[in-house]
């Protein structure tokens, strides 16, 4: 036992000296990905409750979860991560209960939005924003229009070098178990081999494994088709109205990322009202605007111009049909066998 | 007044040095370390109830061995390259005169003033299909295709080398400073020419310099994981991405451990053997 306590706090040690933010009661420490609530936040905030707000950013779910399990959670108040991150970090023991009588904004939700797989009636997660993983591509350029996964995963002699694939192992995954049928949650070992087998083989055709340029790349030229986050095609399509997003007929995954708060919160009356702030009308319409992500905030996507929801059609997905999408969760024990086959095929030639 | 004893003077000055060593690289190697004997918990973090030897024994996979191999070639091509770009760079530098010296050597390092990460991307701008030298090429009729350049091992050995070779300059500039003029002379005297000079001579008697540049590029290239991923599109799997995949995505920090460890095992071995070498040239050099 004072071995852990030792590395825990040694480890926490170097977590909060990495992420330079210090726990002050008085104010409340915020992680979020850049850009992903308005830059005046802080502002907003302290004017209609008094309260400071210091913002951290995280690049990827990855990199916050590192932070938060090492610390304990210690140094943040309020996360902003993807579902499976929150699922995980709840069954770590991580997270703080939402107590919905301090969030009376929960209403300006969606019916939907409490119906979600990993936390049905919000116990500890609340959406913020929700979409569809697809195929975003070129409709000038390709031969033939995409309607299943194995227009990526067996691609066309005219797409080979001009496809990319989500790097985020759950995501690139996700495509091979949803053209095989399966559930985009499998770990069994003669399915993961399936799967690796046909991913190898896409891997040679494949222009480059992308997370965060991909849109442009279409843009470019440079690829004709990729698999795409629907908000993240939407930036595509913004500069060239000839990019289309299509959910393959196989189905997609029902992404959504989250505000949770942490157990370790000094703070957690004000955690709560800073949820509450973040679900008004406004916020949710200002995530629409700029992020181009649907959010389950029903008050928020009423109050948006209807000529961006024929613009950007994926925006208009209705929430029941967006509930018919299987989430991604976490593997749990299955991760070990799961992130090996994801190894192999990186390693792959 | 009285002043300090040599010892004294010279344990308080090395004491900062010591303590920033210790605490942000004794300690959490000794972290890394101790972290490979338990089990990763259900959802990641750490099961300290469940000690274990398995993450070794999976280190050992052959899987991750082909992924330590094929890093180990990558970062030999790029050293390989380093070393044949640098060394004549440095030879040249210290035959220029001596007020452009400094100039030269500053122009070397010049890169290192612009971050790392924006440095790759520039790469990325020159090197894409619809890129700089692509169009270059196509304005000028001498490719009808975009040559592939980009997302391939050649474009992650080119972002590697062209980090890198500076280090190649320094080691091997500093080496060739400090050797003797004489040597070379008294083997012209003695009617070696040129070439012969060079290798019998400059050469091996330089051979620390480039041992160490060559262990700088090796060492840095083997762990990179930025550029593998962002001019290799992420379709080579190095070492140093295989770690970070699994403290990160697979939430797997024993195992990760494990292999960081095995890394560092390597590396140290690699160091070993280039201190051996060194240590081998002087006595050489002194008999």
């Amino acid at each position: 036992m004072k071995l852990k306590a030792f590395a825990t706090a040694a480890i926490a040690a170097v977590a909060i000296a990495a992420s330079a933010t210090a726990a002050l009661a008085e104010k409340l420490v915020i992680s979020n990905w850049d850009g992903y609530m308005p830059k005046d936040m802080a502002e907003k905030f302290k004017a209609a409750t008094g309260i400071d707000l210091e913002i951290a950013v995280h690049a990827t779910n990855e990199e916050i979860m590192g932070k938060v399990t090492a610390s304990g959670g210690e140094g943040f108040d309020v996360l902003f991560v993807s579902s499976p991150f929150a699922e995980a970090l709840n069954k770590l023991g991580l997270l703080a209960p939402i107590d919905h009588a301090k969030v009376p904004n929960l209403a300006n939700l969606y019916p939907e939005a409490t119906k979600l797989q990993h936390d049905p009636g919000n116990a500890y997660s609340v959406p913020y924003t929700w979409g569809t993983t697809g195929l975003c591509y070129r409709s000038d350029k390709v031969k033939a229009e995409p309607t299943s996964w194995n227009a990526l995963l067996k691609p066309a002699d005219d797409l080979k070098g001009k496809i990319t694939m989500l790097a985020t192992d759950r995501w690139l995954m996700a495509a091979g178990f949803l053209a095989e049928g399966l559930s985009v949650n499998t770990a069994d070992q003669a399915s993961l081999d399936k799967v690796r087998d046909r991913l190898i083989d896409t891997k040679r055709q494949l222009l480059a494994y992308d997370d965060t340029t991909f849109f442009s790349k279409l843009v470019s030229g440079e690829a004709l088709l990729v698999q795409a986050w629907d908000g993240w095609c939407n930036y595509g399509i913004a500069e060239n109205p000839a990019i289309k997003y299509v959910i393959p007929q196989e189905g997609s995954d029902l992404w959504v990322d989250t505000i949770v708060i942490t157990k370790a919160s000094k703070n957690p009356e004000a955690a709560h009202k800073f949820i509450d702030f973040v679900l008004n009308a406004d916020n949710g319409k200002w995530v629409v605007e700029n992020i181009m992500y649907k959010t389950p905030n029903k008050a928020g996507m009423d109050l948006v111009d209807k000529a961006m929801l024929e613009k950007y059609p994926n925006m208009a997905i209705a929430p029941a049909d967006l509930l018919k999408y299987e989430q991604l969760r976490d593997l749990g024990g299955g991760m070990k066998a799961f992130s090996k086959t994801v190894s192999e095929i990186m390693a792959a030639k | 007044m009285t002043s300090m004893s040599p010892r004294l003077a010279s344990g308080l000055l090395m004491a900062p040095g010591l303590l920033w060593l210790g605490l942000l690289m004794v300690v959490p190697c000794l972290l890394v370390f101790v972290l490979i004997f338990f089990e990763r918990g259900t959802y990641g973090g750490i099961d300290w109830t469940a000690t274990t030897f398995d993450n070794l024994a999976r280190a050992f996979d052959p899987l991750y061995l082909s992924i330590f191999f094929d890093s180990g070639r990558i970062a030999f091509l790029a050293t390989a390259v380093a070393l044949l770009i640098g060394y004549p760079a440095a030879y040249a530098i210290t035959k220029a005169p001596a007020h452009r010296q400094t100039a030269l050597l500053f122009l070397a390092i010049l890169p290192f003033w612009t971050n790392y990460l924006i440095r790759t991307y520039a790469w990325i701008v020159l090197l894409n299909p619809a890129g700089l030298i692509n169009n270059l090429l196509a304005a000028t009729g001498l490719s009808s295709a975009p040559l592939p350049l980009l997302y391939n091992e050649f474009a992650v050995v080119l972002g590697l080398v062209y980090n890198y070779t500076p280090f190649v300059v320094l080691a091997v500039y500093s080496a060739l400073q400090r050797l003797d003029p004489a040597y070379a002379e008294a083997s012209r005297d003695l009617g070696a020419n040129a070439a012969t000079t060079f290798f019998r001579i400059t050469l091996p008697l330089t051979a620390s310099g480039v041992a160490a540049g060559a262990v700088f590029v090796f060492v840095l290239s083997i762990g990179n994981f930025v550029t593998p991923n962002l001019l290799g599109g992420r379709k080579f799997q190095m070492v140093g991405n295989l770690i970070y995949d699994q403290f990160l995505s697979a939430r797997d920090w024993p195992f990760g451990a494990a292999l960081s460890a095995l890394l560092i095992a390597i590396m140290m071995v690699l160091l070993f053997a280039q201190s051996l070498a060194a240590r081998r040239a002087r006595g050489e050099h002194h008999a």
